[in-house]
């Protein structure tokens, strides 16, 4: 059927701020929707509150709504903009909760609007335990044993029908969130209880464990004319038991024949068919490894994280696809963009394999607890591409930028063998490299297959891997065919050295003299069947090399972010996406690097051409021998990118925009400090250090609190505040655990306002779209602070000494495109903390709130414009009349163990933002955009450090005004009694029941404001306090700082009325 | 030890010798299905060709035989990039090396197999050797890869004695034409009685066993050399009994009513291939295995409608013979390898059988 002709305008839903299991993917899957619909003349609307997202800016969109994602929201929406259809299965568990709410209200109905591609019968059938039990029975599709429950007994009385372990899942949660398998009836009751609380319905599936089978999921496409395909199969090598998000995973499935992979997809595609899913879904399969028997696991009648990855793997655009589908079109009518020839209704043919890896975030959360489960813990995950498995696991274990570039990493040399067994009973992020360490010393497939379910073909060609490093080590001579052979299986340079005590250098050379180089193949959806132009490449050795010229423009390559991870996040893609799209707009060939499957970055029509590869120097170094570009932009791309700055220049690849000595300038203490004098621009007192004792005076002369911080870090890791010498004592230890190369920097800690600016220069003049002002006092790390712009407590003079540094140190760095450039201000004096010559966190929300498109002026000047012939005068540009505030969203429920409290290491997954011309409905709409919709039950928590309470006492007196009840540990409820603000004493979590913790489980608590005390004295029970407020969905602020401006938005009464902004208008 | 494959237009590809140590000479063809390996190689419509996999990772889940498709494997050879060395599967019996070489069978290993398919695709299907023997000489060697052509493909793969597979329900003759056994089974599965004819059995034999219904099974090589048998079927057509006809069976029948057939460039082979049932508008994945094709504008009007079509060319996939209880595919609808969403065309002949025996 062709296109809904009645369909006009379309409201579409974003996933919102990013948090492990909701991620970068959906602002893909978004982008390539509205671009679908826009196409075909319709009208788009479209709704995230994340302002780091593409799919926000206006010219993706017609009208844009950066606001929270409730359903009040959406309804006020819908009534301003009367779109006739919402398209809901794009963004993720969010946006598909979202419809279903409005639909149960019955407001879609009421205001004539339908929903588009999937209906809500549908999204029913999939997502409600037991409907999709029952509509599963009916079909004869087996699933596990499985029962609803919604209270504890009713649980345990399944379980013990159907015997331990259970897997339990709740209804509606995201990420697999407070989910996990029971061994006991003890396990149960606390998963349950944490499950029935996180579930929007109340609702948990307890079920049969099917851990160690199989884990294989498809990715399937049904048009309403009833046309159904696969996209692509992909099977996780960790067996069932770990969240696919965290499983390492390659596609197509290796170990299943013709007859296990035709009976699953057989499967998946009655399932489609009896859900009637119009549009892409995913349907989850447990595989028994010792027979046919398999079950259902899951369906997502949605665009996915997986249909992302399939849509990379593959070529073959889900998203898109599935945005026709909603409009109308049948499959058999959508061309397939690659080939130009074939249609949508085919099924991509890969020959080539493609792994997956999780990137997970245990370097920020060191004490989280590494094991992985049904929950998902990954922040992000990088993908390879290779004509054998070896190839792309190696690829992919370097993409993850932790430092490891091959199976031999931890330190497990010095472990008995039943050490080592009982390491590989451990299933966490370390499993792959403890399976390398059993197979180096000789363990049997058989007894590590027994222990980790893992299949043999995977043990064996780990084992390869592991062979090949055996032979490199006892090779004499590197002759051309071992080396050769090592390259087929993409072990680095690096790596060879150190196996066969050469240098990387020596290796290249060698590589070159036997002339073993990279080639490049197409990603084509039809294994070379048909004819293709897309300009995809992967790298394989011993093979011939694709890659055409495609014209005799001048080249860019922009190197990409990788993989997201806290600290690195979907902004830097942003960044990229649209420095490609301005160097294309100024006449450039681009040529865009990056192995992240979840971005926009790497839809193969955003760049001229897209290389799916690793961002190390050699991989990089293979593609410009090949390209020979005449330049590079590392700026965009967060440190993944800036840190490859003096490799390329070593290639003799010009690095465009701002030099590398200039980015190094800002970085290396002396030279910076040298520049500030000559600038005379004041910087809080410090001094760089290597040693403990060199730290320890240096904090002495300074005076405490002082910041210690390792240089050349990423989202401030490694950063503390000490206040004592047992604090410096820790924290040098901690950062001198890795090797340091810089040294280590320690300044005076000033307590004052943190200020942030990111400016465009041309190494002349510059922009300054705005400035921002962080809520939380300098000690939090600015990405983890809430950011208001227009900012609210500074004085005209004050922004004008910002502007006036800001430009003057632009200028003395030369940059060329992007700066940021953070400020405290102390007492009316401005110092400068940190420079960045290169784009940072807040791009993408200055832009967006000040319409000033800075990434695109900066690529513009990058390529040779001067700010005078670009529209806008320099210098500070005049503040909108709108507030914006920009909120850190943080996924500790997440992450078992990990500490809540912030400091001066970031911490946040994602941002949302809250737009409204009055500050405080800004202020109160961002709250809401990160799920705090206060107040519910008016009860809360309020214990703080010492030196907090006398602020505490007016902090406690508002919430008293606003009809709360509080509940504080006694040294804290003494002061505020004494006050005057009523309080309750209540017992600390080792004190009798009733106690803190008795309080926070009893479910009545709105909030806990907890404030720690810094440095290392910190006490272990405020750590437990924000854990358990944390795993029972209580939110818990952990600055005064935070909880004031959350009073302020509270005390407006902005609740009732809240006002919708189209920023495409602004 | 070193191998080599050599096309007729000179390229020559090395890699590595797997499977028997013998020289061949074949068509060469390849295959995009990235599962059932095993079924590939004992499809008999293979006869005579060298089938190059574009899925690089072969072996990987061993020989399982009874997933079989006839009692030994047809290639002359099997050209993949990386054979798997282990073989992992609770049903593998064997791995695919030993496989190959109990069943005399050369292949080669190591070779850039998207190099190869891109030059099969622009240059159409050619012959080609594989060989160990690292003296060729090519001026020698190329025109006898030119002159390469599949013989009397039919006559090798079909057997050679009439075989019963006995059912309950209605009596199916089955003419193996070089017939996978999915075939037998899919109709034996639906409880049909199923008897198997060599390909060059008479049709008064046939019908004298008074079947429900005749089934033209899929086979190798080119139609026209089949110039009895497409006689024999012009006689089943005209008997009145339903006959359901897939691959080189819908080939015949279309020969045997006066359409033609062409070699087509590189063929369709591979278990991704959209097809359109024209009535429904619905699109199915197909599984295919064909180097020719009936011609388009061959058909004439009053003789049948197509059913289906390829939605990438627009070939024909599938004709409907016009007042009669006959309907051809050119697709596999008993898959093996691929995908499985045609199979309802066994339940629709099955249908047309009972149709017939009620009027």
């Amino acid at each position: 059927m062709p296109r809904i002709e009645s369909i006009k305008k379309v409201l579409v839903i974003g996933s919102g701020p990013i948090v492990i299991g909701q991620a970068a993917e959906f602002d893909y899957a978004g982008t390539q929707a509205c671009r679908a619909l826009q196409e075909e003349g319709i009208e788009v609307v479209l709704v995230n509150s994340n302002p780091a997202t593409i799919m926000t800016d206006k010219d993706i969109a017609d009208k844009v709504y950066i606001e929270p994602l409730t359903a009040e929201v959406v309804e006020k929406i819908v009534e301003k903009e009367k779109p006739d259809s919402i398209l809901p299965t794009l963004g993720g568990q969010a946006a598909l909760n979202l419809a279903m709410e409005l639909e149960e209200k019955g407001f879609l109905e009421k205001s004539g609007v339908r929903l588009i591609g999937t209906s809500s019968t549908t999204i029913r059938k999939a997502e409600d335990r037991q409907e999709f039990k029952d509509t599963m029975e009916k079909i004869g599709e087996p699933i596990a044993a499985g029962k609803v429950v919604t209270d504890i007994p009713a649980g345990a009385e399944f379980a013990e029908e159907i015997g331990y372990p259970v897997v339990c899942r709740p209804a509606y949660t995201l990420g697999g969130s407070g989910g996990g398998i029971a061994h006991d009836r003890e396990e149960l009751e606390v998963i349950l209880e944490n499950g029935l609380r996180l579930s929007r319905v109340g609702e948990v599936l307890v079920e049969r464990y099917i851990g160690g089978w199989k884990e294989v999921e498809y990715e399937v496409m049904r048009d309403a004319s009833g046309t159904c395909i696969t996209v692509c199969n992909m099977e996780n090598i960790d067996p069932v038991g770990v969240h696919t998000g965290d499983s390492i995973v390659v596609a197509p499935s290796q170990t299943l024949g013709d007859k296990e992979y035709q009976m699953l997809r057989t499967s998946a595609l009655n399932i489609i068919t009896e859900l009637k899913v119009n549009g892409g879904c995913n349907v989850q399969f447990a595989l028994n490894p010792d027979s046919f028997e398999y079950c259902v696991i899951e369906v997502n009648p949605r665009v996915s994280r997986s249909s992302a990855l399939a849509s990379k793997a593959t070529g073959y655009p889900i998203a898109k696809v599935t945005a026709k589908i909603a409009i109308g079109y049948n499959l058999d009518e959508i061309p397939n963009a690659i080939t130009g020839k074939t249609y949508a209704s085919f099924e991509p043919m890969l020959d080539y394999c493609v792994v997956k890896m999780p990137r997970l975030p245990f370097d920020k959360f060191i004490h989280a607890k590494r094991t992985l489960t049904t929950q998902m813990k990954a922040t992000g995950e990088v993908m390879s591409i290779c004509d054998n498995f070896e190839g792309a696991l190696m690829k992919a274990i370097r993409s993850l930028e932790q430092n490891v570039d091959s199976l031999i990493f931890g330190s497990y040399g010095d472990m008995s063998d039943e050490e080592l067994t009982k390491e590989l009973e451990k299933i966490d992020d370390m499993r792959i490299y403890v399976i390398a360490e059993a197979i180096r010393r000789g363990f049997d497939y058989n007894t590590i297959f027994n222990i980790t379910k893992i299949d043999r073909w995977f043990l064996d060609k780990i084992a390869v891997l592991v062979e090949m490093e055996k032979k490199l080590k006892e090779a004499g001579e590197l002759d051309r065919e071992l080396l050769a052979e090592a390259k087929r299986l993409e072990f680095p340079d690096s790596v060879i050295g150190k196996l066969t005590g050469k240098t990387a250098k020596e290796i290249k050379q060698l590589r070159n003299q036997f002339g073993l180089h990279a080639a490049y193949k197409m990603v084509d959806t039809c294994a070379a069947e048909f004819e293709a132009s897309t300009p995809y490449y992967y790298s394989v050795y011993g093979s011939e090399n694709e890659v055409e010229e495609l014209s005799k423009k001048k080249k860019v390559m922009v190197l990409g972010s990788g993989p997201i991870r806290i600290g690195q996040g979907i902004e830097f893609d942003y960044c990229s996406v649209h420095s490609v799209w301005a160097l294309r707009d100024v006449g450039y060939e681009t040529i865009i690097v990056n192995n992240n499957p979840e971005t926009v970055s790497t839809d193969f029509d955003v760049a001229d051409k897209l290389y799916f590869e690793p961002l190390t120097a050699e991989d990089v170094e293979s593609i410009v021998d090949l390209e020979k570009p005449d330049g590079a932009v590392v700026q965009f791309g967060g440190q993944t990118a800036i840190k490859l700055t003096q490799a390329l220049m070593e290639m003799g690849v010009p690095i465009l925009g701002t030099s590398a000595e200039n980015v190094d300038a800002a970085e290396d203490r002396e030279l910076f400090d040298e520049i500030l004098e000559e600038c005379c621009i004041p910087r809080p007192k410090g001094t760089t250090v290597f040693t403990c004792e060199e730290a320890l005076n240096a904090a002495h002369d300074l005076g405490y609190p002082v910041l210690v911080r390792p240089s050349y870090v990423l989202g401030g890791q490694g950063m503390q505040i000490a206040v004592s010498d047992e604090d410096i004592v820790s924290f040098i230890e901690i950062i001198n655990r890795q090797t340091q190369e810089h040294p280590i920097l320690i300044d005076k800690y000033l307590v004052g306002r943190e200020v942030e600016v990111d400016a465009v220069c041309d190494g002349e003049e510059i922009i300054i779209p705005g400035i921002m002002e962080h809520i939380e006092r300098a000690g939090i790390h600015s990405g983890d602070s809430i950011s208001v712009y227009p900012t609210i407590n500074l004085s005209d003079k004050v922004k004008r000494v910002i502007a006036e540094y800001t430009r003057k140190l632009a200028k003395s760095l030369n940059v060329v495109g992007l700066i940021n450039i953070q400020f405290i201000v102390c007492d009316e004096e401005v110092y400068v903390i940190e420079v960045n010559p290169r784009s940072s966190r807040t791009v993408p929300y200055i832009s967006k709130v000040t319409g000033i498109p800075i990434v695109d002026l900066a690529a513009k000047v990058i390529a040779g414009a001067k700010i005078r012939n670009l529209e806008y005068k320099p210098g500070l540009q005049e503040e909108s009349e709108y507030y914006a505030i920009k909120k850190p969203v943080f996924s500790f429920e997440k992450l078992r163990g990990a500490e809540v409290s912030l400091g001066p290491e970031m911490k946040s997954t994602g941002e949302c933002l809250g737009v409204s011309k009055n500050y405080n409905e800004a202020l109160y709409k961002a709250f809401l955009g990160a799920g705090i919709n206060l107040p519910k039950y008016k009860k809360m928590i309020l214990t703080v450090k010492d030196s907090d309470k006398i602020d505490a006492v007016d902090i406690g007196r508002r919430f008293v005004d606003l009809g709360y009840e509080i509940f504080s540990t006694r040294s804290t409820c003494r002061v505020l009694n004494e006050n005057g603000v009523p309080a309750h004493p209540i017992n600390k979590l080792e004190e009798e029941s009733p106690n803190l913790l008795d309080l926070i489980l009893d479910d009545k608590i709105d909030l806990i404001i907890d404030t720690p005390s810094q440095g290392v004295g910190r006490s272990r029970d405020g750590f437990l306090i924000r854990r358990y407020a944390i795993e029972t969905g209580v939110t818990c602020l952990t600055s005064l700082d935070t909880a004031d401006a959350l009073l302020t938005s509270l005390e407006s009464g902005s609740r009732d009325n809240l006002s919708v902004v189209d920023i495409a208008q602004i | 030890m070193d191998a080599f494959l050599i096309l007729e237009d000179g390229q020559v590809f090395k890699g590595k010798s797997f499977g028997a140590r013998k020289e061949v000479i074949c068509e060469v063809v390849f295959n995009t299905s990235m599962t059932g390996y095993l079924e590939v190689l004992t499809d008999p419509s293979y006869q005579g060709q060298g089938v190059v996999m574009t899925y690089p990772l072969i072996g990987n889940y061993g020989v399982c035989l009874e997933d079989a498709e006839s009692v030994k494997p047809w290639h002359s050879a099997f050209i993949v990039r990386e054979l798997s060395r282990t073989a992992s599967n609770f049903r593998s019996e064997q791995d695919l090396e030993s496989y190959l070489i109990a069943n005399d069978i050369p292949g080669i290993q190591g070779v850039d197999t998207r190099a190869i398919t891109k030059i099969l695709r622009e240059e159409g299907c050619m012959g080609g050797m594989i060989t160990t023997n690292p003296d060729f000489d090519l001026d020698e060697l190329l025109p006898k890869l030119k002159g390469y052509q599949v013989k009397d493909a039919v006559k090798t793969v079909s057997r050679k004695e009439k075989e019963h597979f006995p059912g309950d329900g209605l009596k199916v003759a089955l003419l193996d034409l070089g017939t996978k056994s999915n075939i037998a089974n899919s109709l034996n599965k639906r409880g049909c009685d199923v008897t198997v004819y060599p390909a060059f059995t008479a049709a008064e034999e046939i019908l004298g066993d008074q079947p429900d219904g005749i089934m033209l099974s899929n086979g190798p090589g080119d139609p026209k050399e089949c110039v009895s048998i497409i006689k024999e079927i012009k006689k089943l057509y005209d008997s009145d009994v339903p006959i359901f006809a897939i691959c080189l069976g819908h080939q015949l029948m279309a020969l045997a009513n006066g359409a033609d057939t062409r070699k087509m460039r590189f063929g369709h082979r591979g278990g991704n291939h959209p097809v359109k049932d024209l009535a429904t508008g619905r699109v199915y994945i197909s599984s295919q295995n064909h180097g020719y094709v009936i011609k388009k504008e061959s058909v004439p009007k009053n003789l049948a409608e197509v059913s289906f079509i390829n939605v990438n060319d627009k070939s024909i996939e599938g004709l409907r013979y016009k007042g009669k209880n006959v309907r051809t595919v050119q697709f596999h609808p008993e898959a093996s390898p691929g995908p499985v969403d045609t199979a309802y065309l066994f339940d629709e002949f099955i249908e047309m059988m009972k149709g017939a025996k009620n009027a």
